[in-house]
C-alpha cells in the first residue's frame, strides 16, 4: 500500500485515477447484457440473466459464496465457457464475433494454481502470447525483461528458471506477468492468491494495486475473500445464485448493502464495528504541507473520534478529505477513505 | 563362458539381428497403434474400460498358448510371435499413453485454453512433451518385456536368439552364450531408454 499512495495520490486529478467515488467516464470495457449460462443437467442457471458494465481501467472483484457462478460469469467473457443467450461485449465488439483463439491472446488470463508451463523456462512462459501473435524475438525478449522487472524478478536470474524452481509467490508473479505479456487491456484473475500463505497472498495484493496504478488494466477478479475484495477492487460484484445482488464500490457494498444477505456475506456489521472502535488519531495521514484548495469546506474531527463518525461525515459531504484539527483549532492531520479502508483491514498505519 | 560366443560369433550373430528385428518390428507397431489408442481413452474416457478390458485378457493369455493359437491363421515363424508380442506390448502401451495424458495438470491444460492455443497447439506443445515421461517410461517396460517373450518365440520357429536357447539345452557353453546376448540386448535397451527417458524430463 505504502508504494501505491503516492502515484495515485501524486497524480493530477488522483480522484479520477481513484475511482472508489468516482468512475472513469470512459467506454465501458466489458458489457454484460442479460447474459445468462445454463449447465447441461443442472435446473438452475449457474449465471442468470446478468448485467453489467465494466469501466475500462477499474479492478472489478466477482465476490460470492462458492456455486454462486462469479466464475462461470467471468469465464464467459473469454468464452472458457460460453453463454447461452444475452450478450457480451468486449471493448465494444460482440465477444462472439472474435475467433475464439483471437478473443483470449487479446485478454490476459491468471488462474488460482498458476498454470504455468512445468517444461518451460519462465521466459518461455511468458513468451506463449506474443509468440503466437508472431512477434519478433527482439520485441518478445525485450518483454520478458520488462515484465520480470515489473514483478520484481531480475531477470538475468529468473529468466532461465523452470516453474518448479519457483517459490509460490513467485510462481503467481510469472503467472501475472505471462498473461500481461501481450499488454491485453482486459485481465482475467481467477482467484489468483487463494493458495497462497497470508503475508505472500497480502504482499502480492500490494504489488497488484502497484502495477495496477501503473498499467491501468480492466481487471475482473474472481475471489471468495472479502478482505481481499474490499483491499483491491474499485468495484465489487456481488453474486447469489448465478444474479448479480449489488454492484457498487466496496465501501457502499460496506455500509449500505443490498440487503441481509450481502451484510453477512461483508461481514459488513463487523467492519462497521471495527471503525466504531478506531480512532481518527490512530489511522490519521500527516497534513499537508501547503494549504490544499477546498480545505475552507472540509468537515473537521476531532483526534479521538471514532473512524464510523469519520466515515458519516466523509459519506455527508462533498469533501473528499477530512482535517483533523486539536483542541487548539489547528490541524494535526487530515482523513480520506483510502486511510479508512485501509484501517478496516487492521493494518498499520 | 564366452568362448563358444567368440569362436561362433557368425552363429550367433544372425539370430541376434533376428531377435532385434522381431522384438524391433512387434514393439513399433505396438507403439505405432497404442500411442493414438492412449490418446483416444484419455479423450474419450467411457472407451477406457473395454479397451483396457480387452488388452487384459490377453495379456492374461500365457505366450505359449498365444503362439500356438496363432499357427492356424499365420503358420508357423516370425510372423505369429510378431502379432502376438504386438498384443503383448500393446496392453503395457495403451494403459500406459492413457495414464501419460490423463496426468497433466488440468489447470495448466485450462490456462493453454485460456490464453488462445488451439487445441492443436495445447496437444503439441503441452500435452504430449508433458507426457512423454511417462509414456517413454512405459516403452521401456515394454521393450524390455518384449525382448524377454521373444525368446520363447523360437519355439514356434520365429528364430532369435531362443533358438540358440533351445538348440543349447543340451549344450552348456551355446546356452550360455543365448543367456549372454539376451541379457547383453536386455541391459542395452534399458540403457537407451534410460537415456530417452533423461532427455524428455520435466524439470522438477
Amino acid at each position: 500500500m505504502q508504494q501505491v499512495q503516492p502515484v495515485i495520490a501524486g497524480q493530477p486529478g488522483s480522484e479520477a485515477a481513484n475511482s472508489q467515488l468516482s468512475p472513469s467516464n470512459s467506454a465501458p470495457a466489458i458489457i454484460f447484457e442479460h447474459v445468462t449460462k445454463r449447465f447441461p443437467g443442472s435446473t438452475l442457471a449457474a449465471v442468470d440473466d446478468v448485467s453489467l458494465e465494466v469501466e475500462s481501467g477499474t479492478l472489478v472483484v466477482l465476490f460470492g459464496p462458492s456455486g454462486c457462478g462469479k466464475t462461470t460469469l467471468m469465464k464467459t467473457v473469454n468464452r472458457l465457457h460460453e453463454h447461452d443467450s444475452g450478450r457480451i461485449l468486449v471493448e465494444g465488439r460482440e465477444a462472439r464475433s472474435f475467433k475464439v483463439t483471437d478473443l483470449r491472446r487479446r485478454i490476459g488470463y491468471v488462474i488460482q494454481s498458476t498454470g504455468l508451463f512445468p517444461h518451460m523456462t519462465v521466459a518461455k512462459n511468458i513468451a506463449t502470447v506474443p509468440e503466437m501473435l508472431g512477434w519478433d524475438k527482439e520485441r518478445v525478449d525485450k518483454r520478458i525483461d520488462d515484465l520480470l522487472d515489473l514483478i520484481g524478478l531480475p531477470p538475468q536470474e529468473y529468466r532461465e528458471r523452470y516453474p518448479a524452481q519457483l517459490s509460490g509467490g513467485q510462481q503467481q508473479r510469472v503467472g501475472l506477468a505471462r498473461a500481461m505479456a501481450a499488454d491485453p487491456s482486459i485481465m482475467l484473475m481467477d482467484e489468483p492468491f487463494a493458495a497462497i500463505d497470508n503475508i505472500t497472498r497480502r504482499r502480492l495484493q500490494d504489488e497488484l494495486l502497484s502495477i495496477q496504478s501503473k498499467v491501468r488494466k480492466t481487471i475482473l477478479f474472481v475471489t471468495h475473500d472479502v478482505e481481499e475484495a474490499i483491499r483491491l477492487a474499485d468495484k465489487i460484484v456481488v453474486m447469489r445464485q448465478g444474479k448479480v445482488v449489488q454492484y457498487d464500490t466496496p465501501l457502499h457494498i460496506l455500509t449500505r448493502p443490498a440487503d441481509g444477505f450481502v451484510t453477512d456475506l461483508m461481514g459488513a456489521e463487523d467492519v462497521l464495528r471495527r471503525l466504531s472502535l478506531l480512532s481518527v488519531e490512530s489511522v490519521m495521514l500527516p497534513p499537508p504541507a501547503q494549504p490544499m484548495s477546498g480545505v475552507g469546506t472540509a468537515p473537521t474531527l476531532n483526534p479521538t473520534d471514532s473512524l464510523r463518525d469519520a466515515l458519516n461525515d466523509l459519506l455527508s459531504s462533498d469533501s473528499p478529505v477530512l482535517m483533523v484539527e486539536d483542541a487548539g483549532g489547528h490541524v494535526i492531520g487530515t482523513l480520506d477513505l483510502n486511510a479508512i479502508k485501509r484501517a478496516t483491514h487492521g493494518e498499520d498505519m | 563362458m564366452f568362448d563358444y560366443l567368440f569362436n561362433n560369433f557368425d552363429r550367433v550373430w544372425p539370430r541376434l539381428v533376428e531377435h532385434l528385428l522381431i522384438s524391433g518390428i512387434s514393439l513399433a507397431i505396438a507403439i505405432v497403434i497404442a500411442l493414438p489408442l492412449g490418446l483416444l481413452l484419455n479423450r474419450v474416457s467411457w472407451l477406457t474400460t473395454p479397451v483396457l478390458s480387452v488388452l487384459g485378457i490377453i495379456y492374461t493369455i500365457p505366450s505359449f498358448a498365444m503362439f500356438a493359437f496363432l499357427i492356424p491363421f499365420t503358420g508357423i515363424g516370425a510372423e505369429p510371435a510378431i502379432v502376438a508380442l504386438t498384443l503383448y506390448a500393446l496392453v503395457v502401451l495403451v494403459r500406459n499413453t492413457m495414464v501419460a495424458f490423463n496426468s497433466v495438470d488440468p489447470a495448466v491444460k485450462e490456462a493453454a485454453r485460456g490464453m488462445g492455443m488451439s487445441s492443436r497447439q495445447i496437444l503439441w506443445r503441452i500435452e504430449i512433451p508433458l507426457a512423454l515421461p511417462i509414456i517413454v517410461a512405459g516403452m521401456r517396460i515394454g521393450a524390455l518385456a518384449t525382448i524377454g517373450l521373444t525368446t520363447i518365440a523360437a519355439w514356434i520357429g520365429a528364430g532369435g536368439l531362443g533358438q540358440i536357447l533351445k538348440d543349447g539345452i543340451n549344450n552348456s557353453p551355446k546356452l550360455y552364450a543365448g543367456v549372454i546376448c539376451i541379457a547383453g540386448i536386455a541391459i542395452l535397451t534399458d540403457l537407451i531408454f534410460r537415456l530417452l527417458s533423461r532427455s524428455v524430463r520435466v524439470p522438477a
